[in-house]
């Protein structure tokens, strides 16, 4: 049997409230106002870093080394060429000889994403899988888009032993129904009128796509633990729900007051906290929509406990919050709002590709290098030991940072250094097992820093050179926040 | 055996433009000012000079690479000319090359000069580090700032003595005070005003938990000497200034990625400072000593100084600040012409100015700032960040 082996998620730290947006556009258009609040992705943070930090989530105690595919679903990727999926293998130090593939340009394409990788397993392509879904997607200010959609990340591995969930089937409808769209050199959606979405598009694919399934695996609704499916419209999800028959206990809760509506990544995110409070025996049904609908069924299986409690997934990431009280900052985030940089905070070295290239794995997978004389873990990878005491030359081994927790030596909070999000604060991390280095820090507030204080790394973009259309991501800091 | 350069080598002239935000000169007149300087207080032919040392850091925004500008500039007829680079440490490093070249018989008679323009940036502090750290470090490297990197010192430094941040700020602002007040007396000082400790303790934070007045001057100046074999020095005048060390240690990359360095003090300092006492044959340095100049890029650094020059013990500093052991009339002044908290910080030039202090003070010209009978003076020239770095120390002294 293939299924899921593994889950993670991610929300990012920042929430605000919807009243804090509508405060500051809804003079614009009125009806836009909606209730709850929903996550905002920190300024260094895309769907690329969200994915990275939901894998992160999901790869705990799995064996990296056994993943044959790594797939990405988005439709915000910040490059148009250039491999997001390959990317996160590296962030995540996968093997080399492994399939990559990004899954883009329809919302539903997290769970396509999805398909793909067990359809991968099942002809035997690939024996364990991996599918990262994130999206980062940006609302015109003023527009009712800017109110739902919120940021997140999901991530599952599939593989076919020690199966948390067993996947049954699926059933798909493709449709180029325009409900939105954005065009090659464009910011923001544009999107059709709401009754014509909600009527001919939200209120039929995601029943056809369910009731096929359920129809193929002839399963009574009755019998389906919990259906995900995501929100584009509060009544009108509810009613999907009747129309199938579903008590209202059996809906996956679609997180749109307090995350918001996360595109892409929204139907796995949903499955992921489904499978959070799942018990062995649980049929769990997760459908996408965008240009049509994937439904797809699992069974949960006893080794469900073995991985329950033990991912920060959604539960954790929701209980992580930190309020983001101003707009203007959320949307100088995006870049929507161009701020004054200064002419410090504009200089920007030229990216050397080829550096970038033979130090892909210092510099995505934070791996650096362990002396094979004295064991002294180093940062970056050293040709001659550090260790006064030793300085052995080549005798060095790979050593992945990116799982170790550290303390943190020292630090400041820098008001010169231009940062979207000051103070700048930076600082070095003594890593548990040996190891030193010096790491931007960040999702921290400058009170919550204090010296030694544990911290761990998250994978973040560290620059934009807008000129040359160049994203450059390595680790920060992050305080230990369980 | 190697023996140093101890009294090998004199400083015969000496000259320093005055520091500040010189809008109004290039620094082509920068140079050309120092140099004019030197060689009338030197009282040679400008003919004599054999070679030259000259050291600028911020090549970008300054006078471009190579000697060729310094050569250019006091059209030196066909020199060989060298030019020198080693963070904000370069001015000393111009000074190690030419006293170097005459200690070593190459030459009788060299130039050293160094020169910085850094106020053609555009904004405030030292120019941006993104682009001059290589290719992978701008990859790898925090966003960080002059400030940041020392402030890092001040935190850790605060947290292993357990001094309340409050507390360790008065400390600091304490050195700020003095060298403000001893700026004040200085013509060429970029900043000459006095300052109080409500102001220090009330300024803008820069980099947590360094203030506006820990922070030292950003400026543009030159400053030369020109130094000769020490056995033809009285030629030219009757107190010359001999050296009695030249020192400089850098990081192996230990402080960085070894988890040893406690991180409250500089780790190339204590070796420099070591290998200068022992050229200069000085054994106790907290009695030998009557004066120094030392690197107060921040007020944090010139604290660890005290201790890393092992004038003040470990931990202790503090204390000799609340006593004035570092003031003008204390037992060892420092920063005597302000510093580089007032005198100013044109990169190049630093090195150069720091002795230009020491030269004048040994000879008993210093104005009102004249320390009294002074025997031996010490200069403290760190390029870098605490975490990796250099420090060069000069001892120089009348014979």
């Amino acid at each position: 049997m293939v299924g899921i082996t593994s889950y993670g998620a991610y929300i990012p730290r920042y929430r605000i409230d919807r009243g804090v947006v509508y405060k500051a556009m809804g003079w614009l258009n009125p009806g836009t106002f909606m209730a709850g609040e929903k996550a905002v992705a920190n300024f260094d943070e895309d769907s690329i870093t969200m994915a990275v930090a939901a894998g992160i989530d999901c790869l705990q105690g799995m064996d990296r080394g056994k993943m044959d595919a790594l797939y990405f679903a988005t439709t915000t990727s910040p490059y148009k060429e250039r491999q997001s999926a390959e990317i996160i293998a590296t962030a995540f130090n996968l093997r080399a000889d492994i399939r990559t593939a990004d899954f883009t340009g329809s919302i539903k394409s997290g769970t396509t994403s999805l398909l793909s990788a067990l359809d991968a397993l099942k002809a035997g392509s690939a024996k364990n899988a991996m599918v990262c879904t994130a999206d980062c997607r940006i609302g015109k200010p003023g527009s009712a888009q800017e109110e739902i959609f919120g940021d997140g990340a999901a991530a599952l591995t599939v593989g076919e032993g020690n199966v948390i969930a067993g996947f049954v089937d699926s059933c798909s409808v493709s449709y180029d129904f325009v409900d939105h769209w954005r065009a090659d050199g464009q910011t923001f959606d544009r999107q059709w009128e709401d009754r014509f979405i909600r009527d001919v598009g939200y209120a039929k694919f995601i029943m056809e796509a369910i009731s096929g399934l359920a129809k193929k695996c002839k399963l009574d609704v009755k019998d389906i633990a919990k259906v995900a499916y995501p929100c584009l419209y509060e009544g009108d999800h509810k009613s999907i729900g009747k129309k199938l028959g579903l008590n209202p206990e059996q809906i996956q809760d679609h997180m749109v007051s307090n995350v918001g509506y996360t595109g892409t990544a929204s139907p796995l995110m949903m499955l992921v906290a489904a499978l959070e409070d799942a018990k062995p025996g649980d049929n769990i049904v997760v459908a996408s929509f965008g240009n049509g609908s994937d439904a797809l069924l699992f069974k949960v299986t006893d080794e469900i406990e073995k991985v329950k409690g033990k991912r920060r997934g959604i539960k954790k990431h929701l209980a992580m919050r930190r309020e983001l009280k101003n707009y203007e900052k959320f949307i100088s985030f995006r870049n929507v709002l161009p701020v004054e940089k200064g002419i410090r905070g504009e200089i920007m070295g030229a990216t050397a590709i080829s550096e970038l290239w033979r130090s892909r794995r210092q510099i995505l997978a934070l791996c650096g290098s362990r002396c094979k004389a004295c064991g002294t873990p180093q940062f970056p990878s050293q040709k001659i030991c550090v260790n006064p005491d030793c300085k052995t030359m080549d005798q060095m081994e790979d050593y992945p940072f990116s799982d170790k927790r550290g303390t943190l030596f020292t630090y400041t909070a820098d008001l010169l250094a231009f940062s979207l999000n000051p103070p700048a604060i930076y600082g070095f991390v003594d890593f548990n097992g040996g190891g030193r280095y010096w790491f931007d820090i960040t999702d921290a507030d400058q009170e919550a820093v204090k010296v030694d204080m544990p911290v761990e790394m998250s994978f973040r973009k560290k620059y934009v050179d807008e000129e040359k259309g160049v994203h450059g991501y390595f680790w920060k800091a992050v305080p230990v926040l369980e | 055996m190697a023996e140093g350069i101890k009294d090998k080598v004199a400083i015969i002239g000496m000259g320093c433009t005055r520091f500040g935000e010189r809008w109004d000169a290039g620094s082509e007149d920068l140079m050309v000012e120092a140099f004019k300087e030197t060689i009338e207080d030197a009282g040679i032919d400008r003919k004599e000079i054999q070679a030259a040392w000259f050291g600028s850091c911020f090549d970008s925004v300054n006078v471009g690479l190579s000697a060729a500008p310094l050569s250019l500039a006091l059209k030196l007829p066909f020199l060989p000319v060298t030019r020198v680079e080693n963070f904000c440490a370069t001015g000393s490093e111009a000074l190690r090359g030419a006293a170097y070249a005459v200690a070593s018989g190459a030459y009788d008679i060299c130039l050293a000069l160094g020169c910085e323009k850094l106020k053609d940036t555009g904004y405030g502090g030292l120019p941006d580090m993104a682009t001059m750290m290589g290719v992978k470090n701008r990859l790898i490297m925090p966003g960080l700032t002059a400030p940041g990197g020392f402030a890092m010192m001040a935190t850790r430094y605060f947290a292993k003595y357990g001094i309340d941040p409050q507390e360790g700020k008065k400390i600091l602002a304490k050195i700020s005070i003095k060298s403000h007040k001893n700026g004040a007396k200085n013509p060429k000082a970029h900043l000459r005003r006095e300052v109080t400790e409500e102001q220090v303790l009330k300024a803008p934070m820069i980099a947590w938990p360094l203030g506006l007045f820990d922070c030292c001057g950003v400026s543009d100046g030159a400053a030369a000497a020109i130094v000769c074999r020490a056995d033809m020095a009285k030629n030219f005048r009757p107190d010359p200034v001999y050296i009695k060390a030249l020192q400089i240690a850098i990081s192996s990359g230990e402080e960085m990625m070894y988890t040893k360095w406690d991180g409250t003090y500089v780790e190339t300092a204590v070796h420099a400072a070591a290998r200068a006492y022992k050229e200069a044959g000085i054994k106790n340095p907290r009695e030998e000593i009557s004066m120094m100049e030392v690197h107060d890029c921040f007020s944090i650094t010139e604290l660890v100084t005290y201790e890393d020059l092992q004038i003040s013990p470990r931990g202790k500093a503090g204390d000799d600040v609340r006593d004035g052991f570092y003031d003008l009339d204390g037992k060892i002044p420092c920063q005597p012409d302000g510093g580089l908290k007032c005198f100013g910080h044109p990169i190049g030039a630093t090195g150069l100015r720091m002795m230009y202090e020491m030269y004048k003070q040994l000879q008993g010209k210093a104005g009102e700032r004249q320390i009294k009978d002074p025997r031996i003076g010490l200069t403290h020239n760190m390029g870098g960040f605490p975490a990796m770095n250099l420090i060069s120390i000069s001892i120089a002294g009348l014979k």
